[in-house]
């Protein structure tokens, strides 16, 4: 479920911004799936915009989600 | 001060860089024997070059020959358009152009007048020719750096050697020739803009191998580039930093100096980095690019003492007016080039020399914070967004009454750009069945006419905006 609607923001964000995205697989790295840096801030903002939350705001260091299945458990944690 | 070439040729520091595709290490020392640009030299001594090559390597090559030689040297940022390249070209009063790729069909570098009558072109090669004529230093270069304005027209920077290099000498223990003989620098900067040039002279000057990034390789690519280069110190922004970590391959260096710059560091950042590379001092610098490096902290907190206000170091003076802080040192860049101008006289200081940075600052328990910067300007990345320029492009279209344009925090790249939009009541009676569409519309033309960093990652429609008394729109800080 969760992993649907980030799919479907990184797709989007992909489309957007002309870039071509990886095959989705859990264990895709973040960093070469396709998407760069501004590209992901963009998916960040939408992500807060549609659920609410930004699980990377906080005071304390998280450790940064480096495949796909990280990304998506880090949106489940925070959601939950 | 000697010109870089003499300093260089005393030290003979290696570039590494991209070299026809691949990755190469180019002994400077070559050029003791050659040159990249060859016979064109000397056709170039006291004129006004535009710099625009595509790849980082040539440009580091041909600074080291150009220097001393040019009466001004416009280092081009690769993300110039023609339009825009042309205008640079008019303030700058350029007469010659250094390119890796005439005629200039790359990116953003094609387009007809550019190497028209009045510029003439010259090709920079990436590996030096065989050349004995012996380097003469006759002029007192300007180096030219690009910065954003409000229109979205580059604002031109004026500095020297001298200027960009000040910083340099009070860097003792990263500097010192003894360490330098071992040190091996690499930054995820492009050292077309300020914070990599700083890196490329620390390099350079030193005597030191420099591991340039190169365009389109994967963060993976360049760590792995960089570790097997065994580079030593390293420079990013806090955006560059959080994505090399997101990698998950930060761990592949092992680097002595960690320098953050050109953006906000958090203490969670720091921490993160501190945990990472538990063994290496990590430094954020605040510098501007009109304002020059002011001063490194590296006790590993955000912000910085409030001592360095009025504090020991002579190399510079800060003081906090209006909430902004203000610098004063030999590294300011002397003034702004003006079109209309041509060689007048800009100063970028007030009347006792100090340039306003624009970064509000809070003191908190005896230590200077940053939060955020006035008039609105947004720092995505390290790249300056003007709101007014987004605005004005959201704004040409008739469906829009009002925009407002401002920073959202990101924990990716620092901020991101966002938007509120005010519809015409025409315009809000006939689009609400498909808000979606017009917002897809009035971001497409957005991507038509501005770099990526400034089109709104996030875009709202509101019903009214907040005006003050005298009509303008209200800015928060940050």
């Amino acid at each position: 479920m969760m992993r649907d609607t980030i799919i479907a923001v990184f797709q989007q964000v992909a489309a957007d911004q002309g870039r071509t995205l990886a095959p989705m697989a859990d264990d895709l790295k973040l960093t070469e799936c396709g998407l760069d840096s501004l590209s992901f801030a963009i998916v960040v903002a939408n992500l807060e915009d549609s659920l609410g939350v930004d699980p990377f705001n906080s005071a304390e260091w998280v450790d940064f989600p480096v495949t796909l299945a990280d990304f998506v458990q880090l949106y489940e944690s925070t959601v939950a | 001060m000697n010109s870089l070439w003499e300093t260089v040729a005393r030290e003979r520091p290696a570039v590494a860089g991209e070299f026809e595709g691949r990755t190469a290490v180019i002994a400077t020392a070559e050029l003791e024997r050659g040159s990249t640009l060859g016979a064109q030299l000397e056709s170039l001594r006291g004129r006004s070059v535009l710099l625009a090559t595509r790849g980082q390597l040539a440009t580091a090559l041909a600074l080291l020959e150009l220097d001393g030689v040019a009466r001004r040297i416009v280092l081009c940022t690769p993300d110039l358009v023609p339009e825009v390249l042309r205008d640079v070209a008019t303030t700058a009063a350029a007469d010659a152009i250094v390119s890796d790729q005439l005629p200039l069909d790359g990116p953003g570098l094609d387009g007809p007048g550019l190497d028209g009558p009045g510029l003439s072109s010259h090709v920079v090669s990436a590996r030096p020719e065989p050349w004995t004529v012996p380097r003469r230093a006759s002029e007192l270069t300007q180096w030219i750096l690009l910065t954003s304005g409000t229109t979205g027209r580059p604002k031109l920077v004026v500095h020297t050697l001298d200027s960009l290099a000040g910083a340099l000498p009070t860097q003792a223990s990263v500097g010192a020739p003894l360490a330098a003989r071992n040190s091996v620098w690499s930054t995820f900067y492009d050292i077309r803009r300020y914070g990599g040039l700083q890196i490329y002279l620390r390099a350079v000057l030193s005597g030191s191998p420099l591991v340039l990034s190169c365009p389109d390789e994967s963060t993976h690519d360049y760590l792995a580039r960089a570790a097997a280069a065994g580079v030593t110190h390293i420079s990013g922004t806090p955006s560059h930093w959080r994505r090399a970590i997101m990698s998950g391959d930060a761990a592949l260096l092992s680097p002595r100096y960690v320098r953050l710059s050109g953006e906000v560091a958090d203490q969670a950042l720091l921490d993160g980095l501190k945990g990472i590379y538990p063994h290496a001092r990590v430094a954020h610098a605040f510098a501007s690019t009109e304002a020059g490096v002011a001063f490194d902290v590296d006790d590993g907190l955000a912000g910085f003492p409030a001592d360095f206000i009025g504090g020991v170091d002579h190399a510079f003076d800060m003081k906090v007016e209006d909430g902004t802080l203000r610098i004063r040192s030999g590294r300011n860049a002397a003034r702004y080039l003006e079109p209309e101008s041509g060689d007048g006289d800009h100063r970028m200081g007030d009347s006792d020399g100090y340039v306003d940075t624009g970064d509000l600052v809070e003191l908190q328990n005896g230590r200077y914070y940053f939060r955020g910067r006035r008039g609105g300007v947004i720092n995505v990345g390290g790249l300056k967004v003007f709101p007014e320029e987004v605005e004005s492009v959201l704004n040409a279209d008739p469906r829009v009454q009002m925009s407002l344009v401002r920073a959202r925090r990101n924990p990716i790249t620092g901020a991101v750009v966002a938007a509120d939009v005010v519809l015409t009541t025409a315009t809000l009676a006939s689009v609400s069945h498909s808000p979606e569409q017009l917002k897809n519309e009035l971001l497409s033309s957005c991507r038509r006419s501005l770099p990526a960093h400034k089109v709104p990652a996030i875009l709202h429609f509101v019903p009214a905006l907040e005006l003050t008394a005298a009509g303008k729109l209200v800015r928060s800080g940050a």
